[in-house]
């Protein structure tokens, strides 16, 4: 049972052929044992209702056969590269400080690039959609930031807000016919308040604890929201969620509409290029408020709560409210982006805020490296673009998903681009003489 | 009344099953510190074999449902045992002294994986089975026709729980890996420096839990009559649920927590009402956390700096 599989990195392994194909003879023998009745059987209600089933030993027996080859390559690929899942990495030292430097330059290339998009892409509304899908999960990612990244708190409940900001505005929209302006400050609040609401029974609890009560917040809002039927329609949702306007100027084809004021033929992209404006406009506003919130004392307290909490704590710095502040401006962006998500989509439903958004969001903040603005930016680009590729295999998607954060997890826990250091730190460590700190004398 | 003591029936069975999951939680908490957070999967996993074996069986010829069910039970374990073996040599072992989140990220993506993977290899639809275990007693009849009733297969339930219970307790407090696991729990250094193989373990404790979480998932099969892809994700908070109201490491605890659990999602779906039923059990997981962050058996947690 202790023979190792494949991601030992001891090196004073034996290195023999006969250790690689013993050792890729036990991973398939594993791979045998697992696969054997879950792929080597099919299993599928039939016509009367009775189960039947049918083997498909091929398939068995090709990824018995795959494990087996992968193994051999894994090792023989560890033994090329040198060991893997040190501080070190994919990504060299020299490569990552490059792209630090890069940075500085790649954020303002890619905010141009954002700004551009409706203009290059005009007639490719595929292109438009998917970008206000990335500048959506970018908004949310950078929300999700303030809480795990700046603060520390493990936050696996972030879907929730999102779906508070967008039952307010579909609730408020269509029973008491306020405008998209006037309901967007509204589901933002109402999400911070909920945000707070979170906050505080969970202020005692950290770490795995802390997570595991936010997943279950998050599953009772969207149970709630599913099963209040008189309120939110269950799971039918709310249809019927107004579009948004130009500060009052309908985007529509009439006379009162934009393209009639504006003198130019009405064309329906017209509002698809005013969400990708919209939504662009609601991100970096999120990304101006973090970075300057970051400044700020409470922006200090977040970072310093992150990296350590009893140490916050002796220095008198109250954890409650840096906590609960966390908490809520996390929330109000979920808020934002929910009742964007509302407006853009006319309908919403109960589906679209499962645990795997939270998961999903979660993933990219992760990915982008825990703080980093421009890393979470990045992570998002490549975390939807990669699920579009893979939108043809509608069910492996999940599963290479899980596979990828795994693996990444393993690789680099810290992200792909690294995570941001506290912003005020002592540049060396300051030693202080023996004398001044020996017993009896001060 | 009656109807009371038909769900305090139900609730127990229900129970059991949560105590078993909530073993595996609370024994993997205790060593290494983190949720296994795919746990509730292999639970899924457990009841997906147990399903698949007994049709081989049943198509073998094999009649007589003892025999059956002992196979069944087996090999299930067997595989699923397997499985939880797999998930820690992969997912958490190169983790170990990661940053404290990892391995919590690690076990979500592993918990994607195990439920994409049985619905990828299984289909997305629910299996049905027959009724295996038929039959039951009629423990009082009320005057206006109320039937209180006790199944055999809620008696088998409930008599495998406390078998398996027995023979696990015995093995965490009789056995020398019940002792290594014991010492790892307090101090994984200072065990290996005395000998201990604390990999071999950590992989141990992995192993026993998913076999408890097989023997669950084949209860539950058994009790409910079906399985599906998705049905790891909820009974798996239930029961880590279950495990932080009886106390995180605590091994009665857990079987404690899982029949509180059961017993009160039961009463309160009879009582109140049944789609707020996940609702109330994750309510409580959030009051006890609240109000009794130990549990109730558990030791307070000691904060070190």
């Amino acid at each position: 049972m202790s023979a190792p599989l494949s991601v030992s990195t001891n090196e004073s392994q034996p290195t023999g052929v006969a250790f690689i194909f013993k050792k890729a003879f036990l991973s398939a023998l594993v791979a045998l044992g697992l696969f054997s009745l879950m792929v080597g059987i099919r299993t599928e209600a039939g016509p009367t209702g009775q189960l039947v089933f049918w083997t498909r030993f091929n398939e068995l027996a090709s990824l018995v056969g795959a494990v087996f080859v992968g193994s051999i390559a894994m090792e023989l690929l560890r033994r090329w590269l040198g060991p893997l899942g040190g501080t070190a990495g994919l990504i060299p030292k020299p490569v990552q400080r490059g792209v630090t430097a890069a940075g500085r330059f790649l954020a303002p290339v890619l905010l141009v690039f954002a700004l551009l998009v409706p203009v290059i892409f005009y007639n490719q509304r595929y292109i438009l959609d998917l970008g206000i899908l990335v500048l959506t999960y970018v908004m949310l990612g950078w929300g999700l930031n303030v809480v795990v990244g700046l603060a520390g708190l493990l936050d696996l409940g972030y879907v929730a807000f999102y779906a508070v900001g967008a039952y307010s505005y579909g609730l408020l929209s269509t029973t008491f016919d306020l405008s998209f302006w006037v309901c967007l400050p509204l589901a933002g609040i109402l999400a911070a308040f909920w945000g707070v609401l979170l906050g505080f029974p969970v202020l005692r609890l950290r770490g795995d604890y802390l997570a595991i009560v936010t997943l279950a917040f998050g599953e009772i809002i969207r149970l709630v929201i599913l099963n209040w039927q008189s309120l939110t329609g269950g799971p039918n949702g709310i249809s019927g969620i107004p579009r948004p306007s130009l500060f009052g100027i309908p985007l529509t084809p009439g006379p009162d509409g934009l393209a009639a004021k504006l003198g130019i033929p009405f064309s329906a992209t017209h509002r698809i290029v005013f969400l990708f404006y919209l939504i662009l406009a609601l991100a970096l506003l999120t990304n101006w408020v973090t970075i300057r919130l970051r400044r700020l004392p409470i922006g200090r307290a977040w970072e310093a709560l992150r990296e350590d909490e009893v140490a916050c704590r002796a220095l008198g710095i109250n954890t409650t409210t840096t906590k609960l502040t966390a908490f809520a401006t996390g929330a109000m962006f979920g808020g934002f982006a929910g009742a964007f998500f509302a407006t853009r989509q006319g309908f919403i439903s109960p589906e679209s805020f499962t645990f795997q958004e939270s998961a999903l969001v979660l993933a990219i903040v992760v990915l982008g490296g825990m703080g980093s603005q421009l890393g979470v930016a990045l992570a998002a680009l490549a975390m939807i673009g990669g699920f579009e590729l893979f939108r043809s295999l509608e069910t492996y998607r999940m599963l290479v998903f899980g596979l990828a954060m795994v693996l990444l997890m393993i690789w680099r826990p810290r992200g792909i681009i690294g995570h941001r250091a506290p912003t005020v730190f002592l540049k060396k460590a300051e030693a202080i003489s023996s004398d001044l700190v020996k017993e009896g004398h001060g | 009344m009656d109807y009371f003591a038909q769900q305090l029936i139900n609730g127990l069975v229900l129970g059991s099953i949560y105590g078993l999951i909530a073993i595996g939680y609370t024994m993997v908490y205790g060593i290494v510190g983190m949720i296994n957070f795919a746990h509730g999967d292999i639970f899924m996993i457990g009841g997906f074999i147990a399903l698949i074996s007994f049709l081989i069986l049943v198509s073998l010829g094999l009649t007589a449902v003892p025999v059956i069910l002992l196979l069944v039970l087996l090999v299930s374990m067997a595989i699923t045992a397997l499985y939880g073996w797999t998930v820690e040599r992969i997912a958490y072992r190169p983790l170990r002294h990661s940053f404290r989140l990892a391995p919590m990220l690690s076990a979500i993506g592993m918990s994607f994986v195990l439920t994409n993977y049985s619905q990828v290899a299984q289909g997305a639809r629910v299996k049905p089975v027959p009724p295996i275990i038929t039959g039951g007693h009629t423990l009082h009849e009320s005057a206006d026709g109320f039937v209180v009733q006790l199944s055999n297969i809620q008696i088998v339930v409930v008599i495998t729980t406390v078998v398996l219970l027995a023979l696990f307790t015995w093995l965490v407090s009789r056995t020398r890996l019940g002792r290594d696991m014991r010492a790892c729990e307090q101090d994984q250094t200072m065990a290996s420096l005395l000998g201990v193989d604390v990999d071999r373990t950590i992989s141990m404790t992995f192993v026993i839990g998913a076999a408890l979480a097989a023997v669950a998932g084949m209860m539950y099969l058994l009790y409910y009559g079906l399985v599906d892809f998705f049905m790891g994700f909820v009974a798996g908070i239930k029961a880590f649920t279950a495990a932080v109201l009886g106390g995180i490491g605590s091994l009665p605890g857990a079987m404690l927590g899982g029949l509180a659990i059961g017993l009160i999602e039961t009463l309160w779906s009879a009582y109140f009402s049944v789609e707020y039923k996940d609702v109330a059990a994750f309510s409580i997981l959030i009051v006890v956390l609240i109000f009794l962050p130990t549990g109730l058996l558990g030791r307070p947690e000691v904060e070190k700096v």
